[in-house]
């Protein structure tokens, strides 16, 4: 028996359960069912019944080539998005491809996007209190020596040195010490450090040695992660008119930010779908490429596009349990067919290729099938019509 | 065709061809280069032998005795003086000789690497991976091998001169042994390393001493066991390269002793594709149909690049076997065969890095096997998966708003050229005679009949009479087309399924296509010169699947949004919003005409009588008559207040783009979704024909008096200039002063900026304001802007008020010369004026300056379009490829064409895009529908049955049967 959490009796379950329909109109018909208290198994029944006539006549058709419709639907639009690359995404600070190239680079699933960056929510009192959410700040933003203090040459001495801003080391929660620590770890040189002002030089004497020390001191992540250059902190409104702190990030660590504290890791997204992939998994990645291709659409003004294409697109893009690009290294390079591959890109490879493997075609396909000037199996080739016999037997009316 | 067997093609196996089996399919040995004799004959055993097949028409072929056009032609072969490398699998050739054995062939894995290789291949094979990488790693692995672990031989690293030049790099011992060893025994002072005399090299090598001494004056060669223990104890290297070349000869030999097994660790077919064959000993000649010669206006022969290509391959072939034969040197020998090799791979692929292309005479490069097949117009992608067909036209399309949605105009003269096979019988004898005695020149004629025994008959102005007496049952007429036969209909670039639709014919006079103006949001088309294509369907499968699946009328809601994609436009709206904004009133003379294209031939009881005395009928009426009479909805329109409609009359609201209109009219989509694709299109055509009505009676132009604003105006919005460069002064003045606080994460140059272009957005919609308060309601501009026909208030705004900031790559126009736009400014003059601000509106005009940096922006925008078509067309093609082999099945999951599951249920639940909006996320209410069954109120359990029920679709096939179901609004169906 299906557990379910309206309070109807086992009966109305049965025949509500039993009616061919998705989860989502059953709870709608307990919901009804609930709402109006009075309502007899039999009036069950005949809901259930009449919600599931609506729904089989909007179910797709058996057949249809959804692939394509599919596709087409998300092409389309293609050609109304713009080619501006950069445009503000809800926060005017950070820079977030947009547009068709975004389309496209999602569609490529390219390993690193042209302009990462991650949706960070908090928890608890780091998402209400500034303090705390600064707090979480300061442990993702990379923080380089020129946030920390000024740094100068004194090439007489032949020494770098560095006067700390207290005020910042304060706010940052890092102290002198750490930060002379860091440097000597780093950079291999013995850093004398006194109060708030660090020295030190190149072992010996050499102006080059000094500036290439200075150089790579400018590189060194004193705290926070490597990778996110920027950190914008928003004030957001949730429904009920609380207020919540977001963080918008430059650059993205995905695996790194949720193992921070104060992080909520259940909401906070990035919008590399291979680092969501590899920390949380191809349904994660899945539900990432539907949501980047619909917001890059809706950026647009196409959020009229329907879902289900763009969840067509996301799982064929990980049906194989990894992210596979649309196109010559991905899908379309994968097929099992030789003439469907050459068809569509680096032709005479995909011939020799199959000559040295000895592949057989078995033409099953709509190119391949095309090509060969078959019918193709889908939608009315799928079918095959047999005449009705003139005479129907005792079995009954041929239909 | 009648007599050939269709063929069906049940799978393709791919693999390489032995020599022995080019022979045997081989019509002729190929010998001489040249094609043709003096007397225009082709010669025989030449290029254009005639046992190759034929393509003169009227001659016969000498080996399968078929004419031209049924005989295929047949393949020839050239013995191959020496043999060559096939360049197509040059790096598979590399890996394997880097892979085997120099000495015994044998792959250089021992049985358990084989084991697990072979395990992997089986496994991508079954994964469909790419077999490549595994080949690769298991080459990999056998590289790691010094000796070959069956033999012992020593192996060699092989090294490959692209194209096709294969080495054996071996290290040797160096001529200079001995005095490298002295040499090193010397020792260096200033590196710090020490002398070594002979004894303690005896003694760190565990060689005899005298044998050192030997081997320190050269006498003796050391072996390799001791040139190591040499090279380790002074750390010297007395090694060089020693490279010898591999003739494609020796490959052939290293090769064919590969055994069978081994091969197939490698993931190759050793049953179809022994790697030896990989090295061509016997070249196949392609068919002369493959490469035809054109007969040029001159008489002169001009000959197809293939055939070029083999002259050369020929001639040098014969001039390499005269050359061994006559004992050459070793090195013209070689030269020879590098030649060969040279053409023979040009013949295969002209376009090889690092090999200059084998050109014309005129210097283009040639056309060989590869560029046949490769890239958009290859044999692939331009004459397989795409063809040019017969049954098809192309013209100018242009409006015609008396036509059906459904319908298309076709040019008479396309009529009469494209047609439709009818086969004769008994009951349809009459009317074949009748096509076919009109004769190919009068309308609806016939120029061609079939007699059941396969002859083609053409029917002429002389024969028609005489023939048509003949025409039989059982004989086939193509007939002309006429008035409702079904045609195909299509704008590229087709970027959705409907941008290919059916209509029914309507053949008209004149040259161009004639569409209604509905259809052109779904083929994205206009008149301004675009053209469309047209396509005659020739079986009755199609006929009857084009008219079930791909009218127009089928095609009303689109899959991308599930709403209506087509419903008036334009002037159609237009027309709608002043037939309904104020609900005028009409007498009746004016009410009858209003309807007068649409089936209602009688008015409804009048709204009102008015002040005199006569009955008047509203806009709402007129409209109401239009629709279904049970028809209920409420929602907002475009205007902002309330749509209601109760009954089948609208009693509230403005008609207007949301209404009716294409890309989601609320009305048209309801009526669409419940009602069904025929009413819709009745619809869809009665609104439109109402809407032009209507916009004729009441008249619409627009003009440039409709966009001039007073005096007064104009004064104000200046002033709002004025204002805005004054305070983009201070700004600049304050950042100047350097007093201008940035913003968070922007640095001050990019806040100035920003700053100033939102203090000049902000006045030029406050001029667009003034200017807005100066137009009524009534004002062409702002009817078309409110109603959604075209336009927007900004346009209006930069007619009448001012055009504003022109922008390129989001910015401020910040190009030109070293720190200014223009030579009319000064260098670094950061003002509005400087930077692309256009305070004039289009009526006033631009200044000259204006006009340049409009000018500027307006060159983006065409630039931005151009890449993007490309890039955005790509996008579609590699999509289309990727998702075309997926389909709903009867069980509801989604899988492609080899059962592979990709989704268990189509959008998670099975709805179809088509029939659900995309917007609302629950189509089904079924709160609604509670209210419905469980209170009860219906008339009869008739009518709760067909509540309950299904709902059926009668098929409707025409136009004409169209019109009878919405006469009778219902018809039994016939299915």
């Amino acid at each position: 028996m299906t557990e379910v959490d309206y309070a109807v009796d086992d009966d109305t379950i049965a025949v509500v359960e039993d009616a061919d329909l998705p989860r989502r109109l059953k709870d709608e018909v307990y919901e009804t069912l609930e709402d109006r208290g009075d309502a007899t198994v039999e009036d069950a029944d005949e809901l259930a019944k009449a919600v599931e006539a609506r729904y089989i006549d909007t179910r797709v058709e058996p057949l249809e080539p959804v692939g394509t419709v599919s596709a087409q639907s998300i092409g389309e639009p293609g050609t109304q998005l713009t080619m501006n690359t950069f445009h503000y995404a809800g926060v005017a600070e950070i820079d977030v491809t947009q547009g068709l190239p975004r389309l496209i680079e999602l569609v490529d699933a390219r390993k690193t996007p042209d302009t990462p960056m991650m949706t960070v929510y908090l928890e608890d009192e780091y998402a209400t209190e500034r303090e705390k959410a600064h707090e979480v700040v300061w442990n993702i933003e990379a923080t380089k020596i020129l946030a920390l203090g000024d740094v100068s040459t004194n090439v007489a001495d032949m020494r770098v040195q560095i006067s700390l801003n207290e005020e910042t080391l304060d706010e940052r929660l890092i102290t002198p010490d750490e930060v002379a620590e860091i440097i000597e770890d780093n950079l291999g040189v013995k850093a004398i450090q006194n109060g708030t002002e660090i020295e030190f030089g190149p072992e010996e004497p050499s102006y080059r040695d000094l500036l290439q020390l200075v150089e790579e001191l400018r590189d060194i992540t004193f705290k926070g992660i490597e990778e996110v250059s920027r950190v914008v902190i928003r004030r957001e409104e949730l429904e009920e008119g609380d207020e919540q702190f977001v963080l918008y990030t430059e650059g993205s660590a995905f695996g790194d930010v949720l193992e921070i504290e104060g992080v909520d890791a259940s909401r906070t997204t990035c919008n590399n779908i291979h680092e969501i992939h590899r920390n949380l998994g191809i349904e994660a990645a899945r539900e990432a490429i539907i949501e980047e291709t619909n917001n890059t659409l809706a950026e647009q003004g196409l959020d009229d596009v329907n879902v289900r294409h763009l969840m067509l697109v996301a799982d064929i893009m990980t049906n194989r349990g990894e992210i596979e690009s649309i196109g010559r290294h991905g899908i379309s390079g994968s097929k099992d067919s030789v003439l469907a591959r050459a068809a569509f890109e680096v032709t005479v490879n995909h011939l020799l290729n199959a000559a040295i493997h000895g592949e057989i075609d078995e033409l099953d396909g709509v190119a391949e099938n095309v090509i060969v000037g078959k019918p193709i199996k889908l939608g009315t080739g799928d079918v095959d019509l047999r005449m009705g016999s003139i005479n129907p037997g005792p079995g009954g009316q041929a239909d | 065709m009648r007599n050939s067997t269709p063929k069906d093609i049940g799978s393709i196996n791919f693999g390489l061809m032995e020599p022995e089996e080019y022979r045997e399919m081989s019509a002729t040995k190929i010998i001489t280069a040249d094609t043709y004799d003096d007397d225009g004959f082709p010669i025989d055993m030449g290029l254009m032998d005639p046992r190759l097949g034929v393509i003169d028409p009227g001659l016969e072929c000498k080996t399968c005795g078929k004419h031209s056009g049924s005989c295929n032609g047949h393949f020839g072969h050239i013995e191959l003086a020496a043999p060559v490398i096939h360049v197509g699998f040059t790096k598979l050739i590399r890996r394997l000789l880097r892979g085997t054995c120099r000495e015994c062939s044998r792959l250089l894995l021992t049985e358990d690497e084989r084991g697990e290789f072979r395990d992997q291949i089986d496994e991508s094979r079954k994964l469909g991976r790419d077999l490549n990488d595994v080949t690769k790693a298991a080459i990999r692995q056998a590289r790691k091998k010094d000796r070959c672990p069956f033999c012992g031989e020593i192996q060699y690293d092989i090294d490959h001169e692209k194209p096709t030049t294969y080495y054996e790099v071996q290290q040797v011992l160096t001529s200079e042994y001995s005095q490298r060893i002295a040499g090193a025994m010397q020792g260096d002072e200033e590196e710090g390393i020490e002398r070594t005399s002979p004894d303690e090299l005896a003694e760190e090598t565990d060689i005899e001493l005298s044998r050192i001494n030997e081997i320190l004056s050269g006498s003796f060669r050391p072996r390799e066991s001791q040139r190591k223990a040499i090279e380790k104890a002074l750390d010297i290297d007395l090694t060089e390269e020693d490279t010898n070349k591999l003739m494609p000869s020796d490959i052939r030999d290293w090769f064919e002793a590969i055994p069978d097994e081994d091969i197939e660790v490698l993931g190759i077919d050793a049953e179809r594709s022994r790697p030896e064959w990989m090295i061509l000993t016997v070249l196949p000649v392609p068919p002369v149909t493959a490469r035809p010669s054109i007969t040029l206006d001159n008489g002169q022969r001009s000959e197809d690049d293939l055939t070029h290509k083999l002259v050369d391959i020929i001639r040098i072939n014969q001039r390499f076997m005269e050359n061994r034969e006559a004992g050459a040197p070793q090195l013209i020998i070689e030269d020879l065969w590098e030649l060969l090799q040279y053409h023979v791979t040009t013949f295969m692929d002209n376009e090889i890095s690092g090999t200059p292309p084998a050109r014309h005479r005129s210097g283009r490069p040639l056309k060989t096997l590869s560029q046949r097949l490769k890239g958009k117009e290859g044999r692939f992608r331009g004459s397989l998966s795409g063809k040019r067909v017969n049954f098809s036209a192309r013209t100018v399309i242009s409006p015609d708003p008396t036509l059906s949605l459904n319908e298309v105009g076709v040019p008479d003269r396309v009529a009469k050229e494209m047609t439709q096979t009818m086969n004769v019988t008994e009951r349809n004898l009459e009317e074949a005679r009748r096509y076919v005695s009109n004769g190919p020149e009068a309308h609806p004629g016939a120029n061609y009949v079939r007699r059941p025994d396969g002859r083609r008959l053409k029917v002429t102005e002389k024969n028609c009479e005489q023939l048509a007496e003949k025409v039989q049952a059982s004989w086939e007429v193509n007939r002309h087309m006429v008035d409702g036969d079904i045609v195909i209909f299509n704008r590229q670039p087709s970027l959705h399924r409907m941008s290919i639709m059916a209509h029914e014919v309507v053949v008209m006079p004149y040259k161009t296509f004639r569409l209604n103006t509905v259809v052109c949001p779904p083929y994205n088309a206009d008149f301004d010169g675009d053209e469309m294509n047209m396509h005659a369907l020739q079986n009755e499968e199609a006929r009857a699947e084009a008219r079930v699946l791909m009218r127009v009328q089928e095609q009303i809601l689109s899959p991308r949004f599930g709403e209506n994609i087509i419903g008036a436009i334009q002037d159609h709206i237009s027309g709608m919003y002043l037939l309904t904004h104020d609900n005028p009133r009409f007498n009746e003379t004016q009410a009858l005409d209003l309807l007068r294209a649409t089936r209602i031939d009688e008015l409804p009881e009048p709204s009102g009588i008015d002040d005199a005395g006569e009955p008047f009928w509203t806009g709402y009426d007129v409209f109401s008559e239009l629709l279904p009479d049970d028809l209920n909805l409420e929602f907002i329109g475009t205007v902002g207040d309330e749509v209601v409609i109760e009954d089948g009359q609208l009693i509230e609201g403005t008609i207007a783009e949301d209404e009716v209109g294409e890309f989601g009219g609320e009305i048209v989509d309801t009526i669409t979704k419940v009602y069904g694709n025929t009413r819709s299109r009745i619809f869809i055509n009665e609104v439109s024909t109402l809407a032009m009505r209507a916009i004729m009676h009441f008249g619409f132009s627009i003009g440039i008096d409709d966009e001039t604003i007073p005096e007064a105006a104009q004064e104000r919005i200046d002033e709002t200039i004025e204002d805005a460069n004054d305070r983009v002064e201070e700004l600049i003045e304050a950042y100047e002063r350097g007093e201008l606080e940035s913003l968070p994460g922007r640095t001050l140059d990019e806040t100035l900026e920003m700053k100033i272009m939102q203090t000049l957005s902000r006045a030029r919609d406050n001029a667009g304001n003034i200017a807005d308060e100066h137009f009524s309601d009534e004002n062409p501009a702002v009817v078309m802007a409110n109603s959604g026909a075209r336009g927007s208030m900004l346009n209006l705004t930069q007619m009448a008020g001012a055009v504003g900031q022109q922008a390129v790559r989001g910015e401020r126009i910040n190009r030109g010369y070293e720190d200014r736009t223009l030579s009319h400014y000064q260098p670094n003059d950061l003002s509005a004026e400087a930077h692309g601000f256009v305070e004039n509106s289009y009526t006033s005009g631009l200044t000259p300056r204006e006009f340049f940096f409009h000018a500027m922006g307006g060159r983006e925008g065409l630039v931005d379009t151009a890449v993007r078509t490309s890039k955005s067309g790509y996008l579609q093609r590699r999509l289309i490829n990727a998702l075309s082999e997926l389909e709903a099945q009867y069980d509801g999951t989604v899988r492609d064409t080899s059962d592979t599951i990709i989704q268990f249920e189509f959008g998670e639940d099975g709805t179809s895009p088509v029939k659900v909006s995309s917007d609302d996320d629950n189509d089904i209410e079924v709160a609604q529908i509670a209210d419905r069954v469980l209170d009860s109120e219906f008339a009869s359990e008739a009518e709760k049955e067909e509540f309950l029920g299904m709902k059926r679709q009668p098929t409707n096939l025409s136009e004409h049967a169209d019109t009878r179901f919405a006469e009778e609004t219902e018809v039994p169906s016939d299915d």
